[in-house]
């Protein structure tokens, strides 16, 4: 009588293949855990939706041995588990794909999968031979097109999703965690990932699925787990429940209307951008955005929608073409210049170019606004957590205080604080690129609401988004992108899904 | 910040449209490998031009005399970048090398009354403990190793004043001064005992789980924890390899001498730090190779050796090997922007 043999049997006895009950966890100041308990069956997709900040991603770091529990159980195949690290949860079969990617990108597809674990001759050498013949076999089972020997950095972010992927595979885990992966993939990717996330719900593979987008939980899922400020309020089957009702459930109160379209009427020209072009990025980039306008732009990710926003922000150089502010032209040179315009950009990829992790919300707020919060040198605190305290009420963002670093805030609530920093300069044209990704539901409106009334009180804003519903539920006016050059330019009345769709997709 | 550029640079490659592009780029870039493989092994490109060009320079450079000398010279800061290599992998620095090289020189030959066994087991063990001291205090308070050791290496510093009364001492042990005195051909025993170490060190890092995982723990620490890494027992290991270094070279140096001051190896972290950026490895980790080492701790001896034979004045060998260290990491920059 073997341990595996006794644990069939305890698996047998139950029909879950994680339990998890009455679990705590308290950081400084938060209580991000209030005896939380939901169940995983093998060979179900569980979603688990909450607000930013309700304890999603702590709830899955418990169950992955990233962190202890305070108090509460977890059984993995009826079994009381107490992990003491990621590498004990992921032997036992439970495994999580973080919400920023965890991989390590100077390695090679091998090493990253079998990192913490590689197969070993004597002395501690690797054994390569075997590491390399473990993951093509792997790789094939999946499917994947690269292979053992190449360097995750040089991989899209699909595929070194797909890399955190093939652990699962390799470890033989039972229950897979998927922690926001749709977050930064195309529409085609997406689709591949549903397919694997298809094949191991096949295999009774138990998965848990994370994410802010309600039409991906109708999708995939077979029963979906609310939580709110760390309890949880109710699992449902899919089939049996809408987005109104999680809505409800999540954020305690109902939306209204999801979109907001700003009403003003646009006024002068305030940006034009004329033939703007960066060989083999973007091609011949000629559009205009007017006071109060509020303009959409709308293209598959790589389609070059980021570079002309950094171009006219003053990131990247033009090999030619000129930008236009208020009908004259002008040489955007750096970021500095064009916040001296009174341009702004909010990036798309906001751990890297958006905060200072180890500061606070509130002077992450005001960084931009040194100079002109300081008498002499010496920073005005009052007026710097008065703007702190305005921005953190509209854009809800949840933290404890001004001095809390944003690298303990969750993840939504980091990207929060980089709109608010941008928010503060008060810029007569912001460039918004993909404001909402990772942002929860009832935030997004509240975003959504405040960049219509900005656009009515004269401010021009580009945002740059590959969600159709969300550019054709705020947008005045739609460009849309495709492999570096822009194919169409739609007033919102007269503008569909098809149309955006042909404009945005390469045709041969 | 380094792993999200790469991600970016991925992107922009895998992204169909610009594919085409990059592709004749390339191909209109004649000789663009060997360029590439200069700019990945530059420091022993540098090096063959400082060989060549201080063989023109002096008629004593290039004999077989001076060069084993040079070698023999480099040993010592070449131990001591054995273990700052590791460290440095992971994303830290060792700051008491130089301090930790003069206590073992000072112990090899004080504790030479107890017999020459006892003298050298108690200098290495003394390398063994600083080394996991420092670690255990690194991964324990999480406190950066740049400040950890940097008291590190004053108090050590202090301990070996402490221990020699501001004395030299010398050796009194014959067969411990003749060990530094033993050469295979015109190679020092001392020089052959380094290659040997560095060779089976780039062995270990590049074969074994220790080696790869730090690089995974200085690429991205948190994914290495994610993934199970031990990453505390790793740092700490790897201080120990450098204190041992330390000791080594401590007690090779004391040997040639057939002496130890209490001064000794000071300022050798910076020369040490200096081979180690020299030869390709990154302050912020993640990358380096003790191959790209060898060539910046070899570069380091030949233009000090070379500079002495050409008679420049002592403070301006100084300047000089300043201006070559900056000059030296803007090409690095340079080829790494590409
Ligand atoms: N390491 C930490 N130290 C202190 N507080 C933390 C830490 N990690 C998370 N928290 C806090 O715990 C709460 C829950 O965060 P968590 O990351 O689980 O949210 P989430 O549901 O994943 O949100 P999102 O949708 O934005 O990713 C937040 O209030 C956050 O600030
Ligand atoms: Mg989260």
């Amino acid at each position: 009588m073997t341990a595996n043999a006794a644990q069939a049997a305890v698996s047998a006895a139950t029909e879950y293949v994680l339990e998890v009950s009455g679990v705590i966890k308290t950081f400084p100041g938060v209580k991000a855990l209030d005896e939380v308990s939901f169940d995983v069956k093998p060979g179900e997709v569980h979603a688990l939706v909450g607000e930013n900040g309700a304890g999603k991603s702590t709830l899955m770091k418990v169950l992955a041995g990233n962190y202890k529990p305070d108090g509460g159980t977890i059984r993995h195949m009826g079994e009381p588990v107490r992990h003491n690290n990621p590498l004990e949860a992921k032997e036992r079969g439970i495994l999580l794909i973080h919400q920023e990617l965890s991989l390590v990108s100077e390695l090679s597809v091998a090493e990253n999968i079998y990192l913490g674990s590689m197969p070993l001759k004597s002395f501690g050498r690797v054994d390569w031979r075997m590491l390399n013949e473990k993951t093509n076999r792997v790789l094939k089972d999946m499917h994947c097109s690269f292979r053992a020997s190449d360097i995750v950095g040089s991989l899209s972010i699909a595929k070194q999703q797909m890399v955190e992927i093939a652990r699962a595979d390799a470890f033989h885990c039972n229950v897979v965690i998927f922690d926001e992966p749709t977050a930064s993939l195309t529409d085609q990717e997406k689709e591949a990932l549903f397919e694997t996330i298809r094949k191991l719900k096949a295999q009774d593979v138990g998965i848990v699925y994370i994410s802010h987008k309600m039409s991906e939980i109708f999708e995939i899922t077979d029963r979906i787990t609310v939580l709110r400020d760390g309890k949880t309020q109710g699992t449902m089957n899919t089939a049996d429940t809408d987005a109104d009702d999680i809505t409800h459930r999540m954020i305690g109160r109902s939306l209204d209307s999801y979109f907001e379209r700003a009403e003003s009427e646009p006024g002068d020209e305030l940006l034009r951008v004329e033939g703007l072009t960066i060989t083999g990025l973007i091609d011949d980039i000629s559009f205009d955005i007017r006071a109060g306008e509020v303009v959409g732009m709308y293209g598959l990710v790589g389609a070059g929608r980021s570079e002309v926003a950094e171009t006219i922000f003053g990131i990247r150089k033009p090999d030619a073409g000129t930008i236009f502010w208020r009908g004259q032209p002008q040489q955007i040179t750096s970021p500095k210049a064009a916040m001296k315009l009174g341009i702004g950009l909010v990036p798309e990829d906001r751990k890297g170019q958006g905060l200072v992790l180890g500061m606070g919300g509130r002077d992450n707020t005001t960084l931009p606004l040194v100079n002109e919060l300081n008498v002499f040198g010496f920073m005005q605190r009052g007026r710097e957590t008065a703007l702190f305290d305005k921005y953190k009420k509209s854009l809800q963002i949840r933290t404890t205080g001004p001095k809390q670093p944003v690298v303990n805030l969750s993840g939504g609530n980091q990207q929060k604080f980089v709109i608010a920093k941008w928010l503060a300069t008060e810029p007569k044209l912001l460039i918004l690129d993909e404001p909402t990704r990772g942002i929860d539901v009832g935030s997004k409106s509240e975003i959504h609401k405040l960049i219509a009334r900005l656009a009515e009180e004269g401010l021009a804003v580009l945002v740059i988004s590959s969600e159709m519903p969300e550019i054709m539920g705020i947008s005045q006016r739609i460009l849309t992108m495709c492999e570096g050059r822009l194919t169409g330019d739609f007033s919102h009345s007269d503008v569909t899904e098809n149309k955006l769709l042909n404009a945005a997709s390469p045709q041969d | 910040m380094k792993s999200v550029n790469s991600i970016d640079k991925s992107m922009a490659q895998d992204a169909p449209t610009r594919k085409s592009v990059v592709c004749t780029q390339h191909e209109r870039f004649l000789g663009g490998s060997l360029l590439h493989w200069v700019g990945r092994n530059s420091i022993w490109v540098i090096l063959i031009v400082c060989l060549i060009g201080f063989s023109f320079g002096s008629p004593y450079f290039f004999t077989v005399f001076n060069l084993s000398n040079i070698l023999v010279q480099s040993a010592f800061i070449g131990f001591l970048s054995i273990g700052m290599t590791l460290i440095m992998i992971n994303g830290g620095i060792d700051l008491t090398v130089g301090s930790t090289l003069a206590l073992c020189a000072c112990l090899a030959i004080g504790l030479q009354q107890y017999g020459l066994v006892v003298a050298i087991t108690g200098a290495l063990g003394a390398g063994l403990l600083l080394g996991f001291l420092n670690g255990i205090i690194v991964v324990k308070t999480g406190v950066h190793s740049f400040i950890v050791t940097l008291g590190g290496l004053i108090g050590i510093r202090g301990l070996v004043f402490v221990y020699t009364g501001e004395n030299s001492l010398s050796a009194t042990n014959m067969s411990f001064m003749n060990f530094g005195m033993i050469s295979i051909g015109p190679v020092s025993l001392i020089a052959i005992l380094f290659l040997v170490f560095i060779a089976f060190a780039q062995w270990a890092l590049s074969r074994t789980r220790h080696g790869r995982e730090a690089y995974a723990i200085g690429g991205n620490r948190q994914a290495a924890e994610n993934a199970g890494v031990k990453v505390s027992r790793h740092i700490v290991i790897n201080f120990m390899v450098s204190g041992l270094m330390a000791a080594v070279a401590g007690i090779t140096m004391s040997t040639q001498m057939g002496a130890a001051t209490p001064n000794l190896g000071t300022n050798y972290e910076l020369w040490t730090i200096i081979a180690v950026v020299l030869g390709g490895t990154k302050l912020q980790g993640g990358a380096g190779a003790l191959w790209g080492t060898l060539g910046g701790v070899l570069t380091l001896g030949v233009l000090r050796n070379g500079m002495n034979l050409m008679h420049v004045q002592p403070f301006y060998v100084l300047v000089l090997l300043g201006v070559v260290l900056i000059l030296a990491l803007i090409v690095d920059k340079q080829f790494n922007n590409e």
